[in-house]
């Protein structure tokens, strides 16, 4: 193991003391001059025709500068319209339809807040009510009525991939079993609502500042929606109050904001209340999951069949790549010759889904690692050994071509079920009257590495800006979203380097300077980011050595850095500053100053059209166990003890990746328990913190993380992501806890107390 | 009008029925260190002292805090000198994207002050109020214990 000076270490984040302060500025946070407030006017029904629009008395009320409709913005947008135009399927303001309550009609800017919702609320507009379907099975129905005309049966469409033979599979079964499993709207629940702030300028090119996570994208899709070449838009990012993936997907507020600004002259800032981020942003979409399951005498897992209803919501933003994830996601941590996987996406006149941590994964691992527990009950089976049978092991490649150059989870396994004494509780049942102890655990599997889904590029670009006093600036296209990523590129270039942490500055902020990266997504940014900072720093150190070689003359190989000095490493006292170097090398004729770039993509594949392809250059592995405590009276839940065992490759700042996983299992909790997005007839039934509860600090007893470093020989000091699978392996270890504790199937999240004594009934019956 | 004293400093505003004490700190004021999360009192991001005691301040309208006494998150530092509660939060990894940090600071520094020496229990307590999605609050919590005991590095 090498020691390393800077990679490691517990350094204090990057930008801590800015938050710890009040001085960081958030998107909500941000205020220019002449800035104008804006507010949308959003369907009160489900289904309805938009016959007319009267905005006149808005238009009067003083202090009103600006009110559009749908003829302003005549361009549909869509997360994957480049790679399907059908799946760009919605308008920033509807036209001719609306599709659920909260689709947005019409908006305002003016003065200030109260006054552009004053106006809103005077805006008239006629609408024909049309029969709505709130259900996939509803929407599916023979003559429905039909949401999008391009989908007359209201299936946006089908993803499958069929590997192996499956008929063969199961007939090489002893065993064989089938179950459905169904998981609800989760609403990511940032602190911070979605917002944008947009304003033109007198040169026609509009500015942004966003809290989102994919700037570049942000940047592309704005300039579609607007009719603009991509050169014409710029986008600064803010500091973002949370993000989960919520803030991938160009919301509809943020082409509005841009529509009100040209039109108003002005800046424009928009966000939205509490109350439309929970139905006008993005969540997490509901599944209902048949699994189907060969098995052997000797427990070997011989076929597995999962098909899916997605229930897509009104519009389409993530949908078709959460399908898809979902299907490469949990049964693939074991070896499966047979595979067949089917994700119908239908359209509701329900608010619409869209990426959460974890992106179609929650819902497979929920349905697949609660079924391997239903299989190990059924057959006697140890649910550890089980698994450990059928996992597969660092060196293999998985059915999907997943290729695993390192994997810990077998070390995982063991060091959970160590740490939650599995051994010493399971089975023992700690009975009070009226409660119930149970364990249970699950395995997690997710890239760690990105997915090379969009255009055959997954790739990010680093430059390195070395000044005259040493310090470092690192320009990159990677994003800091509140994961800790701007220290984790410090501290990578700080070790490869040779100079201190505290010299290290990222600047990652603004697309007209940073270099091109995807964004914060699929868990890719300390491995792909990390390796574009990584190389760059290696190009810009051999600038400096040669330099100094020359300089102390000795050769290139006899040199090493530290703490921004370089020195000859037989003999430490010959040495000389890094800032002195990069003096030299800048302050002579035909000099310059060490300015280096680098782009690293990763060799990946883009899976085909059966999901096959190493779509990510490593994996992440875990395993998460939980003991929980069930009240026979009551149904309610209490989670007593969380542990979740990672391979992380490396833990750069183990600091940042504890804190991802003990945050990750706690948004894992409330989606287990209590978090549903409860629509009635397309109404948001609970659209505020007492009615849709996220855990709080006394929801949280004991947490534990354990980090498996089997340092992955691709990943920037063979460090690998951590963001999504932090979450993934949560509920289904929850609800494999409780169906240990009280004995009975757990096929559905959230379990609420009325399940549980639903179920509890049931088995009394 | 109306007079407050913010972090020490004396102001003297227009107060209405239509502005809260949240409104009046971001927008009369521009200390936008205190954050809206909810406007309904439920999420804590607000939270400020308001004469010694923890409020949310967007439940507060702005008439009620005539002669008042508020501290908000960029007053707690002393004269660029952190709070052994803000350098127990940077070095204990307690804060991710941020936005629920000054209102979880000012409760956290509260509770130290009424209860110095306080429980785990306690801390989740008084912390209850205060939502946070990313950091699943352990290491809030590990670093209100470390400041409580003083073991925060200077």
């Amino acid at each position: 193991m090498v020691n390393f000076k800077v990679v490691g270490r517990r350094m204090p984040r990057k930008d801590a003391l800015e938050k710890v302060t009040g001085e960081a500025i958030y998107g909500t946070d941000v205020k220019l001059p002449r800035m104008l407030y804006g507010a949308i006017l959003r369907s009160p029904y489900a289904h309805a025709e938009i016959i007319k629009i009267n905005t006149d008395k808005a238009k009067k009320i003083p202090g009103v500068r600006v009110v559009i409709t749908g003829e302003d913005t005549p361009n549909p947008f869509g997360f994957f319209g480049h790679l399907c135009p059908d799946y760009a399927d919605r308008f920033l303001l509807e036209r001719d339809k609306v599709r659920f309550i909260g689709d947005e009609v019409a908006a305002v800017a003016a003065i200030d807040l109260d006054t552009a919702q004053e106006a809103v609320n005077l805006i008239e507009v006629e609408y024909k009510v049309l029969l709505g379907v709130f259900s996939p099975d509803e929407a599916m129905k023979p003559g429905a009525p039909v949401i999008h005309k391009k989908f007359p049966d209201n299936v946006l469409t089908t993803k499958s991939f069929n590997i192996g033979d499956k008929e063969k599979g199961f007939a090489e079964a002893n065993y064989i079993f089938e179950e459905t499993y169904t998981t609800h709207a989760v609403a990511p629940s940032c602190l911070e609502v979605h917002q944008c702030v947009a304003n033109w300028g007198q040169s026609s090119r509009l500015t942004v500042w966003s809290t989102t996570q994919m700037p570049f994208f942000l940047r592309k899709h704005l300039a579609e929606v607007l009719d603009l070449p991509e050169s014409k838009v710029r986008v600064i990012k803010t500091f973002a109050g949370g993000g989960f993936g919520s803030r991938m997907d160009m919301h509809a507020i943020d082409g509005i904001a841009a529509v009100l600004a040209k039109k108003a002259d002005c800046p424009v800032w928009m966000a939205h209340n509490r109350e439309e981020e929970f139905f006008a942003s993005r969540f997490r979409h509901p599944f209902t999951i048949k699994v189907k399951t060969g098995v052997t005498r000797t427990s070997k897992l011989t076929a597995v069949d999962m098909s899916a209803i997605i229930e897509n919501g009104a519009y389409t933003s993530m949908s078709p790549g959460v399908a898809i994830c979902a299907g490469q996601g949990s049964p693939h941590l074991y070896r499966v010759d047979n595979f067949s996987y089917e994700a119908k996406i239908v359209y509701t006149n329900n608010p619409y889904g869209g990426a959460y941590r974890g992106f179609g994964n929650p819902q497979s691992n929920f349905a697949f690692e609660r079924h391997i527990d239903l299989m190990a009950k059924a057959l006697n089976l140890d649910p550890i050994k089980f698994r450990l049978i059928n996992a597969h092991k660092k060196g293999d490649i998985n059915i999907l071509g997943h290729k695993f150059y390192s994997c810990g989870f077998q070390e995982c396994m063991k060091q959970a079920t160590e740490k939650i004494n599995w051994y010493e509780k399971y089975g023992k049942t700690n009975h009070s009257e009226n409660k119930r102890r149970g364990l249970g655990l699950a395995g997690g599997f997710h890239t760690a590495a990105g997915a090379r889904v969009h255009g055959n590029s997954d790739g990010c670009g680093a430059f390195i800006k070395l000044e005259d006093d040493g310090k470092v600036i690192v320009i990159i296209g990677g994003q800091e979203i509140g994961q800790g990523a701007n220290t984790v590129f410090a501290q990578i270039a700080a070790e490869e380097l040779g100079v201190r942490y505290e010299d290290v500055h990222i600047e990652n902020t603004d697309t007209d300077i940073i270099p091109w990266d995807i964004g914060a997504h699929a868990s890719r940014t300390t491995f792909i980011c990390g390796n574009a900072v990584k190389k760059a720093a290696a190009k810009v150190k051999n600038i400096l050595l040669s330099e100094a070689a020359r300089k102390l003359k000795v050769n290139l190989g006899e040199l090493e850095t530290a703490e921004g000095i370089i020195y000859v490493k037989k003999s430490p006292e010959h040495s000389i500053y890094i800032s002195d170097v990069a003096r030299t090398i800048h302050y002579h004729q035909q000099g310059q100053q060490v300015l280096i770039g680098a782009f690293y993509d990763p060799p990946t594949e883009v899976p085909d059209s059966m999901g096959r392809g190493n779509k990510a250059a490593a994996y992440a592995f875990a395993v998460h166990a939980v003991e929980v405590e069930v009240d026979l009276e009551t149904g309610h839940i209490e989670v007593l003890q969380m542990v979740g065992a990672h391979d992380v490759g490396k833990a750069i700042n183990p600091a940042s990746v504890e804190g991802q996983i003990e945050g990750g299992m706690v948004q894992g909790l409330g989606s287990a328990i209590f978090e549903e997005l409860i629509w009635e007839e397309g109404r948001t039934v609970n659209p505020n913190f007492l009615d849709y509860r996220i855990p709080g600090a006394l929801d949280v007893k004991r947490i534990e993380t354990i980090l498996v470093e089997t340092d992955d020989p691709l990943g920037p000091f063979g460090a690998k992501g951590i963001g999504e699978i932090a979450l993934v392996p949560t509920a289904a270890a929850i609800a494999n806890a409780v169906s240990n504790a009280i004995d009975v199937q757990i096929t559905e999240i959230p379990i609420t107390p009325e399940k549980i004594l639903k179920a509890l009934r049931e088995r009394r019956e | 009008m109306i007079q407050l004293y913010v972090n020490g400093d004396l102001y003297e505003v227009l107060a209405s029925t239509s502005k809260t004490l949240l409104d009046l700190l971001r927008n009369d004021l521009e200390l936008t260190g205190t954050k809206e999360g909810c406007g309904t009192g439920e999420c804590g991001a607000c939270t400020v002292l308001m004469n010694g005691k923890v409020v949310n301040s967007c439940l507060v309208n702005s008439l009620e805090v005539n002669d008042s006494e508020i501290i908000t998150i960029e007053g707690i530092a002393n004269k660029g000198e952190l709070h052994p509660v803000q350098k127990a939060f940077i070095e204990y990894g307690a804060i991710q994207c941020g936005f629920c940090s000054p209102g979880m600071i000012i409760s956290v520094v509260s509770l130290l002050e009424r209860n110095p020496h306080p429980s785990e229990e306690e801390v989740r307590k008084a912390i209850s109020g205060n939502l946070c999605r990313c950091t699943g609050y352990k290491k809030i919590v590990e670093a209100t214990i470390a400041a409580s005991k003083g073991e925060v590095n200077p």
